[in-house]
């Protein structure tokens, strides 16, 4: 099992112009943990809409690389996301969900990951390119070279560890994130 | 693959002239057949890439991403989609991001099928709820005007607002056995 925070920060670790959407809750404060950027677009509710959100941006600037990352509970409440994006084929656009199979925020209730319903089966019955688990810390490096020249749409389940973490806390005023976030892009 | 006949009214070309004229370059939508042509000339379309989506709620999220790309993107749903939308609107409105979404009603003017009733008679109260500007259209006089108004408002001043197409503009649904 991964420890969370050292993998996400393992991913993001010279990231360059990657763009990064991350779901709400503790994908949103592992992300802040490895470093506050303006092209981390945090999300803070509208749950389920991280992996869109993400296919929205990779439509647009197909010559960036998009990667959303979030948690089980997220990507289940948008699961039909996974047929959409296989429609569209997104070759830059890769999502890591971030899978303790329980709802971190609400008092480690167990989601459906945890009666084994498979995201990586899904993910590849729904045409993306390329859909694993790791389970891993040494497996981060691969994956972080996935996020960068992965040839996507692709989905990594990564079997994190169920412990909580403390929380680190990114801003949370919609229209800066939101504001930031498209100066950074267009200023680089 | 739908082909346009000449039977059929022309007010979704006003509409797509619209896309074209403030650059939409995404369009959502879950069908309906009132949205039939408007989603066929998309389609068509090289420069506009077309989304069809599992659920409404999805487009939510998508004219999010592409506004963060630098995108313009545009909704089309039936009113019962607006249904499916309701917590993913947050999103909009919290950050603010310019939306038009489009809305072929359902459950109104001589309705057919009852159970449409129940999300068609609440969809406008809905949006005004969520944060949307509504404008609703029961003549196709009025689309080309309302709808540039509504597009400019949207992305110039990033709002969102909604076009409800009434059912008695889109013509009641022909049951046939």
């Amino acid at each position: 099992m991964i420890d969370r925070r050292d993998f996400v920060k393992q991913l993001l670790v010279d990231r360059g112009d990657l763009l990064v959407v991350p779901g709400l809750g503790s994908a949103t404060y592992d992300v802040a943990a490895a470093g506050d950027h303006p092209l981390n677009f945090y999300m803070w509710g509208a749950m389920g809409g991280a992996a869109m959100i993400g296919l929205g941006l990779a439509l647009a600037r197909p010559d960036r690389r998009i990667a959303v990352l979030t948690g089980d509970g997220d990507m289940l409440m948008g699961i039909g996301s996974l047929a959409t994006i296989g429609v569209k084929q997104p070759r830059n656009l890769v999502i890591v969900v971030l899978d303790n199979a329980h709802y971190g925020e609400t008092g480690m209730q167990p989601s459906a990951t945890k009666s084994g319903i498979d995201l990586v089966a899904m993910a590849l019955a729904c045409r993306f390119k390329q859909a694993r688990a790791v389970s891993r810390i040494e497996e981060a490096a691969d994956v972080r070279r996935l996020l960068r020249i992965g040839d996507g749409p692709i989905l990594i389940s990564a079997r994190i560890k169920e412990d909580e973490v403390p929380r680190v806390l990114p801003i949370r005023d919609g229209h800066v994130i939101k504001q930031r976030f498209i100066e950074a892009l267009n200023s680089t | 693959m739908h082909t346009p006949t000449t039977t059929e009214p022309s007010w979704p070309d006003a509409i797509y002239a619209h896309f074209q004229r403030v650059g939409i370059r995404q369009v959502g939508y879950v069908p309906d057949a009132g949205h039939s042509r408007l989603i066929a000339r998309c389609q068509a379309d090289n420069s506009i890439t077309d989304v069809v989506l599992t659920t409404e709620e999805e487009g939510v999220g998508l004219v999010a991403g592409a506004a963060l790309g630098g995108q313009r993107a545009a909704l089309l749903m039936q009113s019962s989609g607006v249904g499916n939308c309701i917590n993913m609107f947050s999103l909009l409105r919290n950050c603010g991001f310019g939306c038009v979404v489009f809305v072929t009603m359902r459950g109104e003017f001589g309705e057919f099928n009852p159970w449409q009733v129940p999300m068609g008679t609440i969809t406008e109260d809905v949006l005004r709820l969520a944060g949307f500007l509504t404008y609703r259209i029961d003549d196709a006089d009025a689309i080309d005007d309302i709808v540039g108004a509504a597009c400019d408002m949207a992305f110039d001043g990033n709002l969102q607002i909604a076009i409800l197409l009434s059912q008695r503009l889109i013509g009641r649904k022909q049951w046939t056995k």
